[in-house]
């Protein structure tokens, strides 16, 4: 393998196009670059490589079976010795999600999170302790409403604050009555 | 990984371990209470919810414990003196309104020091910027059941007030100063008790007049004293690994 200075960056641009398309073992419709989540590839000599990767979530437990795939994958393209790197800074945000991968979240059922949005507190608003209670849900349209990737309607509830993993919540469409999950801002 | 014996950890006793040691073992402790909810739970959602936060919390130990040493050795082979975690964090789980005010008064604590950390330049700058997205969250999830607890039915109001009361002890050792931290710590004293009140204000209820420490029973999980239900809790959290050590799945 050729290393000289320019071939490097060429190969290392290769490598982490090869990393960055292993698919997300929790959402397999994406692939690792879409979410964001691939941070780099170095090349320290002609047979080993570093990778650096950024968690979702922390505890994601998702990121142990992400560099096992990376280390699978360009193993097979020739490399001998792949370590594979947590890095924290800067910390991953939902903004860095691409638009295609936005896209394949809407299409595999997935409300896409919004951009732009500062996480934290959000304001609160006493929810109904029953859904049967009556509609709380803030009056005046929202600019930017979380829309049901079925149907595409803007009249959603939330169900559940958490949901399947920790990266979503639950909500439900009052147009289609369809549940779906919803990849909340950070 | 071919090594059949670890050689002891001994790494240099610097002041960032010892802070690293205490946020860790928060995370961790309060990460394996949350976890016992795990089927318990009252409603499904919850369920979900409890254990997610556990989630962020382990993740959270698990960078936190790296930093002092080997994570495994320390969450599994340390003896109960040798943790650091707050007592609050130890309590046990009560009623879910135990739960709830335990997590209200933690997650506001460290949204504020984590934010403070995260704005500096130390070495929990990284894990604290991240981590403090998390946490928010965790705060506004406490927030909201306080809330509907609180001015809900006349059981459940008087459920949450008992349990906000019978923590409110555990509160003041969270502003003792943590070793290796650089930290105004009467000022996150202060925006702690201003926005805990406020919730609890909301909620309709009183904010408890009693001390915040200084009793006999409470102030000492930084310098290793604990509360009687750690060492069960130890004890079956690190159960497994000690009777199968390096066991895996």
């Amino acid at each position: 393998m050729v290393t000289s200075p320019t071939a490097t960056t060429s190969l290392e641009a290769e490598l982490l196009r090869l990393a960055g398309s292993v698919p997300d073992p929790e959402l397999p419709v994406l692939t690792l670059e879409e979410l964001g989540v691939l941070r780099a590839v170095h090349v320290r000599s002609a047979d080993s490589v570093e990778v650096e990767l950024t968690p979702t979530y922390t505890g994601c437990p998702a990121i142990e079976a992400m560099s096992l795939d990376i280390e699978r994958v360009l193993h097979e393209h020739g490399i001998r010795e792949v370590s594979v790197h947590t890095v924290l800074t800067p910390p991953w945000s939902t903004d860095d999600i691409s638009p295609e991968g936005r896209r394949k979240l809407r299409e595999f059922g997935i409300a896409p999170p919004r951009t732009g949005r500062a996480p934290g507190p959000v304001p609160l608003t006493l929810g109904p302790t029953r859904t049967t209670t009556p509609d709380t849900r803030p009056q005046g349209p929202d600019p930017d409403p979380i829309r049901c990737p079925h149907c595409g309607s803007a009249d959603t509830e939330l169900l559940s604050r958490f949901s399947s993993t920790a990266c979503k919540a639950l909500r439900r469409c009052l147009a289609c009555r369809e549940p779906f999950d919803h990849f909340k801002e950070l | 990984m071919t090594e059949t014996t670890k050689p002891p950890k001994a790494r240099e006793p610097v002041p960032h371990t010892a802070a690293a040691l205490a946020l860790g073992d928060d995370a961790l402790v309060l990460s394996h209470r949350l976890g016992e909810w795990a089927g318990h739970a009252p409603v499904l959602e919850e369920d979900v919810a409890l254990a997610n936060i556990a989630l962020d919390l382990l993740g959270q130990a698990r960078v936190l414990l790296s930093m002092a040493g080997d994570e495994d050795e320390l969450a599994y082979l340390r003896e109960e003196r040798a943790f650091r975690n707050l007592q609050l964090v130890e309590q046990p789980n009560g009623d879910f309104a135990h739960t709830i005010a335990r997590q209200l008064y933690f997650s506001t604590y460290q949204r504020l020091l984590y934010a403070h950390l995260a704005a500096g330049d130390g070495e929990f700058a990284g894990l604290a910027a991240k981590a403090v997205k998390e946490v928010s969250y965790h705060q506004d999830h406490a927030e909201q059941w306080t809330l509907r607890l609180g001015d809900g039915t006349d059981v459940s109001h008087e459920r949450m007030r008992r349990a906000c009361q019978a923590l409110w002890r555990f509160t003041g050792e969270m502003f003792q100063p943590v070793e290796g931290l650089d930290v105004d710590w009467e000022g996150i004293r202060a925006a702690w008790l201003e926005s805990v009140s406020a919730v609890l204000r909301r909620a309709t209820l009183d904010v408890p007049e009693g001390p915040q420490s200084g009793a006999w029973s409470a102030g000492a999980g930084r310098q290793g004293l604990h509360t009687e239900p750690f060492g069960r809790m130890l004890a079956e959290m690190q159960h497994l690994h000690r009777s199968h050590p390096g066991a895996s799945w």
